[in-house]
């Protein structure tokens, strides 16, 4: 199976999203931000970085990218897209997730291993868990701080759409400790934290990341 | 010749031809202002034969300043190159002279560091002079033809508690971060050290480690005649041009364009996406082979590509300055010259390769302009040292020979004098200094010295730093050294290390400089690797104090020797001169580098306790009572004087090579270098990084406060798995380091318990080391 990876101009992390899905079993192929074109991939990763620099609001112009445009069409049909971080702003920003990510209670950049409680095993990322399982993976961002509002969260809430929630120290005081979310049909997720960062505990915390690309291959293989 | 204003009218702006200077040789020239001395000015016109021109001013003024011609301190860098042996220099691919040195690792891959200072900048704007820190060295390394793989700084500042200290630490971490993390690179290493010497001149010190694969290396040179150059990347604008602008106003064009344009701070502003993108179209060039030679625009801007460029290739080259994309309006030819915008790269191309080139840069929007070419020289005009010429709209403005301003400035045999009172500072040891004893006042001081600014924990700073990036990242602070894996087939990869105590220095610079390079050395070495090369950052005071320059002799001669003795060779360094507030120099800081190379970074020894069920702590060298420089001395009473620890580089050689052994050969679970703050600092380091206690048992008769405060050199704390522990010993004993086994890890234990002295639960540990900089700094 083939999973996009796409690279804006001051994307980050789109050689060590395309290392987890390899490692995960599955091709990776590159995505330009510039070609309306997804190359028949089965999913995609919006991965993290500073797309276009971030010097407006982070994602803001990633989602204006003739990419992107494929992306809401092709998620909006079903396929699978996990966005990561900067991937996560972006999706937001493009209207397939909802709420914001705005700036860190603390207003520092924080790198950190952060724990985070599996809350929703049912979506294409994430059926490789426990329910309730607690996993460990870094978390690195200025502006990690999702907000919505009230009705939105209880929303995602009621709809087990919240994916992963902070354990311990919630350092950029996300609203309800959220630190992803999925879609209505749970085909599309978006986190701050970063599981390609934590697919070996040789460069990574741990290898607790993997189960979210290795979730993605039993979801596209039993489609 | 006409220029746009801010308003878009164009406005007549005269400028200074090298006609025009031919026909006015008694003008008056601001030379003094841009800080040239009288001698040096006549020299020039004795080069030119006639005045300069101001652009040729700006030229020449910048390039023979301290910071580019390195005039006060070549005749002592020169020792580097006499003590380096033909034996030192087989693992090199290039050395001093290049931007970076390159060592040759194996499995065919090249790998290149530097570290540079941006001291002043980062005092005057904290955050943009540390961004723009980083993104210099970064470049540097791009210009070898490598990919930028991770970054480190070493961080020198004020007292913790002082204000303008949190003016400045916060802005410059802000800004290390706010750059490098934009940049991708992962931050790996460095320093955090406070000093009051630091207080009004703090050091940001910025490291660089690139990969390549050794064929690739080539790129660093220029030359054939009917290239073209091309400057890529960001548009040339005002920022940076510092004295240059007296230029402007005072000798010739006026204020041609009205008012508020020369008012730009005089430090540089980063963009830290626009250097991404640039390093990202670097790489796409070098694999696609569009690229002759290469040069970063840094310090000195364009002046300083131009005349290097010319100078390291075939001697010509012609440039047409107006052709220079601008972000600001009516700047002149000097200004352009001396732009220190960031973000800009120039390269030499072949004709038939600059369509390819330029749709490279054109896929990664980055800005790319032809300026001009590689002329032919006669043998007249190559034995004067080139020919660099420069047009602004047809108009010749710059004619000289570009080995004169790139490499044949002034060179300066300071005064050299041992300071006055550098004997009463030794003779003032910390002998007669009241010692903790008793196990309550041992405790004490266990808690009060590992929660003070120096030996606290530095995850305020490091966090605010992406260590994870490029997925390659194996040890990063806190471990001893940072770790990166190169071959994700093979694991091979690099380690390394940033060290130096000012406070040795200023005992004794030539044994200062020995111990920063060992500390550096047996850092490298406790993660598993073997060291290969040494970079280093000198910072000093003013080299017109004699006093000053007795320090940098005695450190370059140390350090230099020091590199001798182990047999790693110094492939590259930078000098930082002026860091002083009056009269008050900085204490010498020789930042050393020491880069090591490792077949397998699977076999890397971690810092944490606990990795193996049942290990035993050893120490291995000897533990003396040494606490002249100590941290000790000065958190217990503010005290600096004596002679600082024997240093013995044989020694550190021995353990080096015992340590690395002993990882090859899985005996090891856990080293930690010893330094400041001793035994203890590493003991708590160790068992919170691991979150696991341990028991200390000290030798019988040992006298507690020494073994577990003292700063001997030459030493490590290793864990060793019980089951290995008879054949490490005997590997000790055997190569005749000596070994003491002072405790055992206690996975069960959450505590950290020192026989017959005090027990501390980690968590009280963890709250006095990790609490101090976010009580100051949050």
């Amino acid at each position: 199976m083939r999973v996009g990876v796409i690279t804006f101009p001051g994307t980050l992390d789109d050689v060590d999203a395309a290392r987890a899905v390899t490692t995960a079993g599955a091709e990776a192929v590159p995505l330009w931000h510039g070609d309306a074109d997804l190359r028949g991939v089965d999913a995609v990763i919006v991965p993290g970085g500073f797309s276009y620099g971030d010097y407006l609001r982070c994602g803001a112009i990633a989602r204006f990218a003739p990419v992107m445009g494929e992306v809401v069409t092709a998620a909006r049909g079903g396929m699978p897209v996990l966005g990561i971080c900067n991937g996560f702003q972006i999706l937001c920003e493009a209207g397939l997730l909802p709420g914001a990510l705005v700036r860190n209670s603390g207003l520092h950049f924080v790198c950190r291993d952060q724990w985070l409680r599996v809350e929703n095993t049912t979506s294409a990322w994430t059926t490789r868990y426990d329910r309730g399982a607690e996993i460990l993976v870094p978390l690195k961002s200025g502006e990690g701080r999702y907000v919505a509002d009230e009705a939105t969260l209880d929303r995602l809430e009621g709809e087990g759409r919240v994916a992963f929630r902070y354990v311990g120290e919630n350092r950029n005081g996300a609203l309800r400790d959220i630190a992803g979310i999925t879609d209505e049909r749970g085909r599309v997720l978006g986190l701050m934290p970063h599981p390609e960062h934590a697919i070996d505990a040789l460069t990574g915390p741990s290898d607790d990341g993997l189960g979210m690309f290795l979730s993605l291959l039993d979801t596209v293989v039993t489609a | 010749m006409t220029s746009t204003d801010l308003t878009g009218q164009q406005t007549a702006a005269p400028v200074d031809t090298v006609d025009h200077a031919a026909a006015t040789p008694g003008l008056p020239q601001p030379y003094r202002e841009l800080g040239l001395k009288d001698d040096e000015y006549q020299r020039i016109r004795a080069i030119l034969g006639r005045r300069p021109t101001d652009a040729e001013l700006a030229m020449y003024s910048v390039m023979w300043s301290e910071h580019c011609s390195y005039k006060s301190s070549k005749v002592h860098l020169r020792y580097f190159g006499e003590t380096t042996t033909e034996e030192m220099r087989a693992g090199m691919l290039a050395g001093i002279g290049e931007n970076a040195g390159v060592v040759d690792i194996g499995d065919g891959w090249a790998v290149t560091f530097k570290v540079e200072s941006h001291n002043h900048p980062s005092y005057v704007e904290p955050y943009q002079g540390a961004a723009t820190g980083v993104g210099g060295i970064v470049r540097d390394i791009l210009a070898m033809g490598a990919r930028p793989v991770a970054v480190a700084d070493p961080l020198r500042f004020g007292p913790a508690d002082a204000p303008d200290t949190r003016r400045v630490l916060p802005g410059v971490v802000a800004g290390v971060g706010g750059y490098g993390n934009c940049l991708g690179l992962p931050n790996i290493g460095g320093e955090v050290v406070f000093d009051e010497t630091y207080a009004g001149n703090p050091l940001v010190n910025a490291l660089c480690i690139g990969s390549m694969r050794v064929e690739d290396l080539h790129l660093a040179h220029a030359s054939g005649v009917g290239n073209k150059v091309i400057l890529f990347g960001a548009r040339t604008g005002l920022d940076g041009i510092g004295g240059v602008s007296v230029l402007a106003s005072d000798s010739f064009s006026g204020d041609e364009t009205g008012s508020g344009r020369k008012k730009l701070p005089s430090v540089q502003v980063g963009d830290p996406f626009t250097e991404k993108v640039l390093i990202e179209c670097c790489l796409e060039l070098f694999r696609d082979r569009l690229v002759v030679g290469i040069q970063d625009l840094g310090g000195a801007g364009l002046s300083c590509a131009t005349s290097e460029l010319a100078s390291a290739g075939d001697g010509g080259m012609r440039v047409e300055l107006d052709r220079v994309p601008l972000r600001a309006s009516g700047m002149t030819p000097a200004e352009i010259l001396s732009s220190e915008s960031q973000e800009r790269m120039c390269a030499v191309v072949r004709p038939e390769d600059v369509d390819a080139f330029l749709r490279v840069c054109a896929k990664w929007d980055v800005t790319a302009t032809v300026i001009g070419e590689v002329t032919e020289v006669s043998e007249e005009e190559a034995a004067r040292g080139g020919r660099l010429e420069i047009t602004w709209h047809g108009e010749t403005v710059v004619d000289c020979p570009p080995r004169t301003v790139a490499h044949e400035g002034p060179v300066y045999q300071r005064p050299v004098e041992r300071p006055a009172d550098q004997d009463e500072l030794i003779a003032d040891t910390t002998e007669a200094l009241a010692r903790p004893s008793g196990p309550e006042e041992l405790r004490e001081t266990v808690l009060r010295m590992i929660s003070s600014p120096n030996l606290a924990s530095r995850a305020w700073v490091t966090d605010q730093y992406d260590r994870y990036v490029r997925g390659n990242t194996v040890l990063a602070q806190p471990a001893d050294s940072g770790m990166i894996r190169i071959d994700e087939t093979t694991g091979r990869g690099v380690a390394v290390a940033t060290d130096c105590n000012g406070r040795y220095c200023r005992l004794d610079p030539y044994t200062g400089a020995q111990l920063a390079l060992a500390e550096a050395y047996r850092n490298v070495a406790a993660g598993g690797a073997t060291p290969a090369a040494v970079t280093n950052c000198l910072n000093f005071g003013s080299p017109e104090d004699p006093g000053v320059m007795w320090q940098f002799e005695q450190a370059v001669r140390g350090l230099a020797d020091g590199c001798r003795e182990l047999g790693i060779p110094v492939t590259g360094g930078n000098v930082s001169f002026y860091n002083q507030t009056g009269s008050t120099a900085i204490l010498p800081t020789p930042v050393v580098g020491v880069l090591g190379v490792i077949d397998d970074v699977r076999r890397r020894v971690p810092t944490g306790f606990g990795t193996e069920p049942g290990e035993t702590l050893l120490l291995l060298g000897e533990t003396r009572d040494e606490f002249d420089g100590s941290e000790w001395a000065r958190v217990a009473h503010g005290h600096l004087g004596g002679v600082p620890p024997r240093v013995d580089l044989g020694r550190e050689r021995l353990l080096a090579e015992v340590v690395i052994a002993g990882s090859r050969d899985g005996m090891l679970s856990a080293a930690h270098d010893l330094s400041e703050g001793g035994l203890a600092q590493a003991v708590v380091e160790s068992a919170l990084a691991g979150q696991t206690g341990c028991r200390v048992v000290l030798p019988e008769g040992a006298d507690p406060f020494v073994w577990l405060f003292s700063e001997s050199a030459g030493r490590m704390l290793v864990a060793v798995p019980r089951s290995e522990e008879l054949r490490f010993t005997d590997m000790c004993q055997a190569r005749g380091l000596p070994v003491t086994k002072v405790g055992v890890v206690d996975p069960e234990s959450d505590a950290v318990e020192i026989q017959g002295v005090a027990t501390f639960g980690l968590d009280e540990l963890r709250t006095a080391w990790e609490g101090t900089l976010p009580a100051l700094f949050d």
